[in-house]
């Protein structure tokens, strides 16, 4: 047998390893498993390749190694799992700029075709703009950069021609494959692309362009397996490609917005619309909060983005405790783009050991809402906002919502009277069964939790 | 012919990835996308190719400078969605 076909059948091993990974993913009691059968599929995948005449000096390839696997165990032992939006960006940028690398080093292989250099350009292309797109991400996600959109006067305009220049670039790039300006132009335009698609993202719809990078991360390894002809990257690749999109699609639905809309416009810009709100903001002390909650029956926690920023999960787990030992059902609702990332709430409270069939998707909770005593929610506002179903000219009408404006009581935790990131007013606050609890969610919590030890 | 068998590949993986996927719940939707994206790091496999290969001292940087990026990728990814997932737990029986 020869050492190619060793290999092939080896890619073709690894193929079914990740597909089997990506299967058992689907169930929490399997996933752990998953991961570790992916992960196997991936050893099997690097240390066959080793194997190909093509590599002749292995010094390069151990140096490459060495610092990538020192930096990636060393950040992922040590990021806070309420880092991960940020943490899970950044990879996904270190994959996008390698299968860029990838695609330039093709470059160098002997007889190229025009199939193979469109291919190399894409490879350029979708890598560079997931780069710099997922830093620009990372960067939003951990503050670092301001997490408003940052939109200017004709910014669509400007965005069209640098796709146009993007697209002339790649057929130029085609055509005089022989002239290194046109790569080099390539990388610099596929660069900058990355940034403006992203800056004008704002914080709330991070879940949707994450699920985009990770999908375009997968996409680039696809186009650099066609550059240099070799499949287990094209398998792989659009296995990730697929994943992405259809993360994408969950989180547009999940906000009755279009990829597009997302992408295009930056949120916000539609106020006033919305009419005025009546009613009154009703303010409640934790003491007060105290008494109602040990009279309640069941509770309803609904966590949102405040929750992972005042670090709260694990006092929530406390109250939920001390309420169950009170004789209390409690349960979580966890909306689809809560937070920053799809799923962002679910790992948060499982770091806290908060039991995942306690935690109820949205269409799974709003039946049994008006059942519920009390709804507790602690720093989310959008994805609660009766405007969403009330409200035609709301710039959220139409987004499916957790009401928890049906429940009994409603505790709203929440810093102070500023509006979401929509920088809409929420007509919640101003039911009359909802009760505001103002200040820091975790101080909160922790109040509530000492009057109940007293 | 390559291009065919290439392209026929990436059609078929694309639709198994859209089944695979949709099955998974929302509550694994983070470790899902950390699990995909150290996946996605496969692109280490061509860039073992180009800093161990006999190029130009360009491609070689390029090389080992892609490996370094793409193992970042796939152990970084591998682990944290290790630890993620050892995080989950089902509600023990009734006590």
């Amino acid at each position: 047998m020869s050492t190619t076909m060793l290999i092939n059948l080896s890619y073709t091993v690894a193929a079914v390893l990740f597909i089997f990974g990506l299967k058992y993913l689907g169930s929490p009691a399997t996933a752990r498993r998953g991961n570790a059968i992916s992960a196997l599929g991936m050893l099997l995948a690097v240390v066959v390749t080793l194997l190909d005449q093509a590599i002749i000096d292995y010094r390069w390839i151990l140096l490459g190694v060495l610092i990538g696997t020192a930096v990636g165990a060393f950040a992922a032992r040590l990021v806070a799992m309420t880092a991960m939006p940020e943490m899970v960006a950044l990879f996904n940028g270190f994959g996008g700029i390698a299968s860029l690398m990838v695609g330039w080093v093709a470059l160098a292989q002997p007889r190229l075709s025009s199939f193979i250099l469109l291919t190399i350009f894409l490879s350029i292309l979708i890598g560079g703009v997931t780069f710099t797109g997922s830093l620009v991400a990372w960067g939003k996600l951990s503050e670092k950069l301001p997490g408003r959109p940052i939109l200017f006067h004709g910014q669509r305009l400007v965005n069209g021609a640098l796709l146009l220049a993007n697209f002339a670039c790649g057929a130029m790039f085609v055509l005089h494959p022989e002239q290194h300006l046109w790569l080099y132009l390539a990388v610099a335009l596929s660069s900058i692309l990355g940034v403006m698609t992203v800056i004008p993202i704002g914080g709330a719809d991070m879940p949707v362009i994450i699920s985009l990078l990770n999908s375009y991360s997968g996409l680039a390894a696809c186009a650099a397996g066609f550059a240099i002809n070799n499949n287990i990257l094209i398998v792989a690749g659009s296995l990730v490609g697929a994943s992405g999109i259809i993360l994408t699609n969950i989180m547009c639905k999940a906000m009755n917005r279009t990829l597009g809309n997302v992408l295009f416009s930056g949120f916000g810009a539609v106020d006033e619309a919305g009419g005025k709100i009546e009613g009154e903001v009703t303010a409640l002390s934790a003491e007060d909060a105290y008494y109602v909650l040990e009279a309640a029956q069941s509770v309803v926690v609904i966590p949102g983005y405040g929750m992972a920023v005042a670090q709260a999960q694990h006092v929530v787990k406390e109250l939920q405790q001390i309420l169950e030992k009170n004789g209390c059902e409690v349960i979580y609702a966890i909306h689809p783009v809560a937070g920053r990332m799809p799923g962002h709430m679910n790992v948060l409270l499982a770091e806290a050991d908060v039991p995942y069939d306690l935690l109820l998707e949205m269409d799974d909770i709003n039946p049994r809402m008006e059942a519920f005593d009390v709804a507790i929610v602690i720093g989310a506002n959008d994805v609660v906002n009766p405007a969403a179903r009330e409200t035609p000219g709301s710039p959220i009408y139409g987004m499916p919502i957790i009401n928890a404006d049906y429940a009994r009581t409603v505790f709203v935790l929440k810093r102070s009277m500023a509006s979401g990131f929509a920088g809409l007013d929420n007509p919640l606050f101003y039911r009359k069964n909802a009760r505001m609890i103002f200040g820091d969610a975790k101080e909160t919590l922790g109040r509530l939790v000492r009057e109940f030890s007293n | 012919m390559d291009l065919v068998y290439l392209s026929f590949i990436l059609i078929l993986s694309i639709f198994l990835g859209f089944e695979l996927i949709q099955k998974v719940p929302a509550t694994l939707h983070t470790p899902l996308m950390s699990g995909a994206n150290a996946i996605s790091g496969i692109t280490l496999v061509g860039a073992l190719i180009g800093a161990g290969g006999q190029g130009s001292t360009l491609t070689v940087v390029l090389g080992t400078m892609a490996v370094a990026f793409a193992t970042i990728n796939v152990v970084g990814g591998y682990l944290v969605t290790d630890r993620m997932l050892a995080m989950f737990k089902k509600k023990t029986t009734e006590k």
